[in-house]
This record gives structure tokens, sequence and C-alpha cells, in this order.
């Protein structure tokens, strides 16, 4: 059998579905951010398996070296706050840092 | 008659008027500037030029001929329709001898208040009111029209209110002078009503008018034509000199009507006729028409002939000014006025007015014997009444003023059967020695410091020998004493009245001259009873300053009880007196200054002498020129008034009778008063008989009218103003408060509406936004992974609306 474009977007809903159970269960911050990665990958994937349709276009890599670094971009900043976050509550549990709560 | 236009005609009342303003508006600072010398220099002053203007109007109207009056219009008054009211005077003969008697017998008592009002402090006040009553004495007297002469009816009557409160601080006089205002008041009604009637009346709006010469529709005849015409007519005499500019057809007619009037005797006929006027000399001209006087005489209402009706109201009028029965009540308690006013007002001019009014429409009052039988009546009555209530009063001014009602009463007996000049010479004479009697009075009153009691006077002749003197020339008049004035007019006046064929009633000359006969014996009587209780035996006066009579109010008021002769009573006090003259002799009385005694003598010298004007043919010694003078004016009345012929023997049984009266009067008079000697006016009283002291106390008490009055209308009114304050205050003021009782609960409604239902509305929405968001604010846990499900589901749910559901 060869492997074809479903076999890409089957691989990267189970990623989806890895970030998302991660991100919902999870209460450790850092762990989120993690799950939060996971998506995001499973994003990227998406865009180069479709990438693959079109011949001899390289549009889906590109944007998928753009999600890349967007996805350090971001895991720069969301740790950041995840350090200000334990400053502020000396805990990175979701769960503790409910103040914006009513 | 034709119409002489005088120029300076409204100078007359003008002048005082001019003196009334300066006095009036800058008086208090003249007076603190210049002092009381000040004030008079113009107040007598301009009264004095106004009486020069008179005097040569009244020469000038003598030269023109007797049809004629002298005529000045000022400006057009109300000039509506038929009422065609300017405001213009007349002198004709009437108002002429009106106008001279004002100006001359006022112009004289304001030099004689120079003296008695000295020190007053409200002396600048008193000459403004003087000279204000001066110009509108005039106006009421050279009126060319009702309304105008109502002008001066309504300003004589406000001065007269002003004077009487003159010293307003005294309650008992600014009553008095309230008194004399509501009072006139009351006839002022009638003359306003007796007005409206006669300008109604003539004018005959409520029937077909029979007499319309004109074949123009009512609008045009009363509106454009009577009033352009009348207007006119009356401007014809000036238009020369002022030159009118008329649009060209009414210059046309107003020149041919001029010319009428210019031209020779048809001018009456030339001018048409208007259909009513508030002139007197167009209502006369219009009665003088046959068939217009028919057809007003002809209209009745309410039973009573209109022109009566007219008459009735108008005469209400003339007896609330001239003070008559049932009116009569102000004028004794006027006498609360400084003298001076008592004189002018109240004797010489004012209460005059009534008399002249009679006379001046004497056209009117012709046609209607009832009314001038009404008019004789009440006059007969009046001076027999009021004479009695004088025979027992005590103060010197209550004498005369009752005196005055009762002259006046003569008068109106006079114009009421028809003899309206011999009303007319009474009044003149009765100016003359009325105000030098009251003027006497007031000399009397000053010297004696301020008493008005006459059992405190007595002995004053050796003190004040003009007053005395001048004061004996006018009862010697006014009682009727042969060759003195009032011997002329009253005799006259009785004649007249014996003579009468007028009255409605059966032989009513026969009472009326009775009745009258007896008046003037009651007349003569009190006069000299006054002029002996004042001037003869010894003074009776305590010796005192002006402070001590406030310890004697006792005797003073009790007169009831106390002797009518009170020298037993009063004795010591003057001996003692005459050992220490140095101390007293200042509280004597004293003559009065120079100012006040020329004054007493000018008008006693015409009391005496003014009766020569009108000596009756019978004597026929002198011409009776005022009969003659008079004659133009009421000559158009004459057929309608009739005489019963008499031989000659009558007329002198009834002059003996005349001064048989005069003498018997003043004899009894001697007789218990002179010198106060006589025991029998005390005895009298002390007798005790009842018969003598009930009739004594009810004449002395004024036959109680003042206290019937007070009960009747003043009780009775205040009774009526309880009921409408009752009304007022239960029902009126129930209604009141019910309907604000119902807005009350109408609004109390509306505002439960409103609470309940649009505020429960209002609150509803808030309390429901309120109440979601708190449900909402549940869904804000903070907690990170809750929001992921609503995004996840929110994914869910686009991801099935977008594949599952099939659009």
């Amino acid at each position: 059998m060869t492997i074809g474009v479903p076999h890409y977007l089957i691989v990267s809903g189970i990623l989806l579905a890895c970030g998302l159970f991660t991100v919902v269960t999870r209460r450790n911050a850092v762990a989120i951010l993690m799950g939060i990665e996971l998506i995001l990958n499973a994003a990227i994937l998406n865009l180069v398996a479709f990438s693959r349709l079109v011949t001899g276009a390289v549009g889906g890599q590109v944007f998928a070296l753009f999600g890349i670094v967007l996805a350090a971009a971001e895991a720069v900043v969301a740790l950041a706050i995840v350090l200000q976050l334990y400053r502020a509550f000396r805990s990175v549990d979701t769960t503790e840092t409910t103040e914006l709560k009513e | 008659m034709s119409l002489h236009p005088f120029p300076y005609l409204w100078l007359i009342p003008a002048l005082p008027l001019l003196g009334a303003i300066i006095n009036g508006l800058f008086g208090s600072r003249i007076q603190r500037r210049f002092g009381e010398t000040g004030i008079w220099a113009t107040a007598v002053l301009l009264p004095w030029i106004s009486a020069a203007i008179a005097a040569w109007a009244f020469v000038t109207l003598a030269r023109s001929g007797p049809e004629t009056a002298l005529y000045v219009k000022l400006w057009g008054w109300l000039n509506v329709g038929w009422l065609d009211a300017d405001v213009a005077f007349t002198l004709d003969r009437l108002s002429g001898v009106m106008c001279l008697v004002v100006t001359f017998v006022g112009s004289l008592i304001h030099v004689y208040s120079i003296g008695y009002m000295r020190g007053d402090p409200g002396y600048w006040r008193f000459f403004a009111y003087l000279n204000l009553f001066m110009f509108a004495m005039l106006t009421l007297v050279l009126a060319d029209n009702f309304l105008l002469m109502f002008v001066g009816w309504e300003g004589v009557g406000l001065c007269s209110y002003l004077l009487i409160s003159f010293w307003y601080r005294d309650k008992e006089k600014a009553v008095a002078g309230m008194k004399a205002f509501v009072v006139n008041r009351v006839g002022d009604a009638g003359f306003v009503l007796g007005l409206f009637l006669l300008f109604w009346g003539v004018a005959g709006t409520w029937q077909n008018p029979p007499h319309v010469q004109h074949p123009l529709p009512d609008i045009i005849l009363g509106g454009e034509g009577a009033g352009a015409t009348t207007r006119a007519a009356t401007a014809g005499t000036v238009v020369g000199s002022e030159g009118h500019s008329l649009p060209a057809p009414q210059r046309v007619m107003m020149e041919s009507i001029v010319s009428g009037i210019v031209h020779g005797e048809g001018a009456a006929a030339a001018a048409p006729l208007p259909r009513t006027s508030v002139k007197f000399r167009e209502v006369e001209r219009i009665l003088r028409d046959p068939a217009r006087r028919d057809a007003f005489v002809s209209q009745r209402w309410l039973g009573l002939s209109l022109v009566t009706l007219a008459c009735l109201f108008l005469f209400l009028g003339a007896t609330g000014k001239s003070a008559q029965i049932p009116l009569y009540v102000w004028l004794p308690d006027a006498m609360a006025g400084p003298t001076p006013v008592s004189a002018l007002i109240h004797a010489a001019t004012m209460v005059t007015a009534g008399v002249y009014l009679v006379a001046r429409l004497h056209f009117l009052f012709a046609l209607s014997p009832l009314a001038l039988t009404v008019v004789a009546t009440v006059g007969a009555a009046t001076a027999l009444f009021a004479a009695t209530i004088g025979l027992f009063q005590h103060d010197i001014k209550k004498v005369l003023a009752y005196s005055t009602v009762s002259q006046l009463g003569f008068m109106f007996v006079a114009v009421g059967v028809g003899a309206f000049w011999v009303g007319i010479f009474h009044l003149v004479t009765h100016a003359f020695f009325k105000a030098c009697l009251f003027l006497g009075s007031g000399s009397v009153i000053l010297g004696c410091h301020h008493e008005q009691d006459m059992r405190k006077m007595g002995g004053l002749w050796k003190l004040m020998p003009v007053t005395a003197f001048t004061y004996l020339l006018s009862c010697l008049a006014i009682a009727g004493f042969p060759l003195f004035s009032g011997f002329f007019s009253k005799d006259e006046i009785l004649w007249k009245v014996f003579s009468t064929g007028n009255l409605v009633y059966h032989s009513g000359g026969f009472w009326l001259y009775v009745i009258a006969a007896v008046a003037a014996l009651c007349t003569s009587f009190y006069m000299f009873r006054s002029f002996f209780m004042t001037f003869t035996g010894k003074y009776r006066g305590e010796p005192h300053g002006h402070d001590a009579h406030a310890s004697s109010p006792s005797t003073h008021d009790s007169g009831l009880t106390t002797h009518d002769s009170p020298a037993a009573s009063h004795d010591s006090p003057h001996d003692s007196s005459h050992s220490q003259p140095a101390a007293h002799s200042s509280h004597l009385p004293h003559e009065s200054p120079a100012s006040m005694t020329v004054v007493l003598a000018i008008l006693g010298a015409l009391a005496v002498v003014g009766g020569f004007l009108g000596v009756p043919p019978l004597l026929g010694f002198l011409p009776n020129w005022f009969e003659h003078w008079l004659e133009p004016v009421f000559g158009g009345s004459e057929h309608f008034v009739h005489w019963r012929h008499y031989p000659h023997a009558y007329e002198w049984g009834l002059m003996g009778a005349s001064v048989v009266i005069a003498f018997l009067g003043a004899a009894v008079a001697w007789w218990l008063y002179y010198a106060a000697r006589s025991p029998i006016p005390g005895r009298l009283m002390a007798s005790g008989s009842p018969l003598v002291r009930r009739v004594h106390r009810l004449i002395y008490n004024k036959y109680y009218v003042d206290e019937v009055y007070g009960r009747v209308f003043v009780d009775g009114g205040v009774g009526l103003s309880r009921g409408l304050w009752w009304i007022d205050a239960r029902i009126v003021d129930g209604l009141v408060n019910l309907a604000g009782r119902i807005g009350a609960l109408c609004g109390m409604l509306q505002g439960w509406i409103d609470r309940v239902f649009v505020d429960g509305l209002v609150n509803q929405v808030g309390d429901g936004i309120v109440a979601g968001g708190r449900r909402l604010r549940g869904t804000q846990s903070g907690r990170v992974q809750t929001y992921v499900y609503g995004i996840v589901a929110g994914c869910v749910m686009f991801a099935l609306l977008t594949y599952a559901v099939p659009w």
C-alpha cells in the first residue's frame, strides 16, 4: 500500500487529539504548552501533506518551516508568561491561577 | 342757543388745577423753604385770577345777547357712534351764575384759610386739596356734557373726602370722611344710572325710532351721520380759528351748519337733530322737538315713564351730593373737616351741586310732574326734618350743618315745583350767608381754642366784635328778616310752593307750604339760639390752654342729661379769670386775624345786599334782575310748569307770614337763650315729664337715623358679608377642596400605576439583566481548561453545522 494524503491526515488527527488531550487534562502550564506544540505540529503536518498534491510546488514546505519558527517564538513568549505566572503565584498549576474568576 | 367762542374759558378750572399740582407735588418743599407764605401765595392767587376771568366771561356773556353761551372745546374726548363727549366748557347764564359764586366765595374762603390754618403741619396739603376742589367744582359747573360733569361730580366728592379726613390721624375724622365718600357713592350710582337711562331713552334704541328724519339705515345714521353732524355742529363755532382739515363732503356739510349757526335764529332748526347725545344743549334741543319729545316721554319701563325713571335716578345722585333724605347722613359728620372746608364745600358750593344738576336738567325734569313732585316732597321733608334736629344741637358746627341740609331742602322744594330760578337764587344767597356763618363759627372755634360746644361759649360779642356782627347779619339773612338776602329768596320759595299747580297730589302746594313754613320757623329759632348762646351773656368756657379740655369730655358728651343752659354748671372759673387778667388774658377768646375778619365782612355785606338781585315784582322797588337773567335758560320749560293764580293779597299775606315767622323764631330764641338767663330749657329738661324728655331725646339723637342706618345698612352689610363668607368658606371652599381632593386622588392612582407598572417594567428589565449576568458569571471560572472545552465545543458545533446539517 502506498502512503497517501489520508495517512498523513490520520497521523495529524492523532497528533491533534493527543495535543488536545494534553491541553485539556494537564494542570501544569508547561505541560499545556507542550500540548499546544503538538496541536501546532499537527497543523504543520497537514500543510506538508497537502503540498504533496501540488506537483513541483514548495509552498507547503515553506509554510511548514514558517510554522516551526513560529512555534519556537510562541514557545519563548509562552514560557516567559509561565515564568511570570510562577513569580506571581509561586505555582504553575492552572487550577490555582484563577484570579480572573468573577 | 348760539355759541360764542371764548378761548380763555378753560383757564377758569385750569388755574386752580395748576395750583393744586404745584402745591400737591412740591408743597412740602415750598413750605420748608419759604414757609406758609410760599404756599398761600400761589394757592390763593390762582383762584382769584380764575375769579377775574370768570367775571370777564360773565360780562362778555351779558353783552352778547340772551340766547348765547360762551364755549371752548379743548379736545374731543369720547366720540364713538352717538356718544359725543368732548372736553369742552360752556358758560351759559346758569353756569355763569354758579361759576361766579364758586370762584368768588371760593377765593374768599381761600383768603380766610390763610389765617385759619396757620401753624398746621399740613398747610400745603390743605391748600392743594382746596385748589383741587375748586378745579373739580368748576369743571362740574362749566361742563359741556354729562360725562365731563360727572368727572367734576366725582372730583368734588373726592376732595370732600380728602378734606373731611384732613386730620386723618383722628380716627373719628377719618371715618367721617369715609362715610361721606361711601354715601356719596350711593348717589353717584344713581347719577350714572340716570345718565344711562337718559342716553338710552333719548335714542329710543329698543323700538323703531318714529322720528327718523333720514332715509339712511340706522348704522349709517347713527355711526357716521349723527356723530359727524353733531361733532360738526359743536366744532362749528371754532372752525374758523382752528381750520379743521376734514374730508371734502364733511367739510361742505359742516360749513353749511356753521353758516346756519352763525347766521340768525333758524340755526337750531338748520342743524339736524342727533339721535342722542350726552351734551346738555343737544339733549335739550332734542327734547324741544315735539316728535322726539313725545317719543321719549311715551316710553315706559317697569310701569314708570322712562323720563320719570331717569329723573328719579338723577335725583338720587342729587340727594347724595346735596345731602337730602335719605342720603343726608354724611353731611353732619362732614363737620369733622376744617371749618373753611365746611364753609366752602359743605355749605356754599359742593352740596349745591345737586340743585344745580336739577336746574341744569330743567328741560328733563319739566317733562315729568311725578319726578318734580318727588323732588319737592323730599326737599320739604328734608327741610323740616333737618331743621328740627338743628333745634337741640350743642355743637355750633352741627347746628350749621343741619341748617345747611334744611336750606338745601328749601332749594329742592323750589326746583321741585318748577321755580328753577328761585332755587338758584336761594343757592346764591345761601352761599353768601351760610359761608359767612360757617366762617364765623370757624372764627369762634379758633378764638375759643378749638371748642365747638356752644354751652362753653357765650359773651363773645365783646371779645370778637367783627365775628359777632357778621354772624348776626347772616342770622338775620337766613332767618328771613325783611330786606336781608334770605328774606327775598326764601319768601319767593314759599310763595312759589304755595302757588304751584304742578304737584301730582291734590292741594299739595298748601301742605308743602306749611311744612316749609314750619321749617323756616325752626330755622329762625335755632339760628338765633346759636347766636345768643355764643355771643351773649358771659363767657362760660374755662380760661384754659389747649390741654385743659381733655379734662372735661364728660360734660361735653353727656349733653343729654346736663342742662341745656349750662350757666349754672360752669359759673365759677371765669370769675377767677377776671381777677387775674394778666395770667389768663392769652387764654380768653380773641378776635381772629384780619385775613379772616375781612372775608367775614365781605360775606356779611353780601348776605345783606345779595337779595336785591331778585326783588319780587310785588315790592318792585328794584327790577328782578335774577329772574330776567336766567329767563332765557329756563324759559323753554315754562309752559310745562303750571301755576295757580292768586290775587296779590295772598302774596302780601304770605310775605307777612314769613316776616312773622322770622321774628317769632328769633323772639323765642331770645326769650329762652338770651344771655342764657332763662331757666326754662333747664326746667323743661329737669321737669321729668316723660313726653318732653322722650321727644327731646328723639330729636337730640337725630331721630336715631344714624343708628337705624347703622343697623340696617352697615350691620346688614356686615351680616350679608358674613353670610357670603360662610358660603365662601363652606361651599365654595368645599368645592375647591373637593376638586383638589379629586385631583389628589387621580394623582395617587396614577402614581400607583407608575410605580407598579412602569417602574416595574423598567426594574424587571434591569433585574433580568442582573440575574442573567449573575448566571453567566459562573462560566468565567478562570480555569483555562474550561475555556478550552468551550472552544472545542464551538469548533465541533461549527464542524457539525458545516458538514452534518444539509443547508
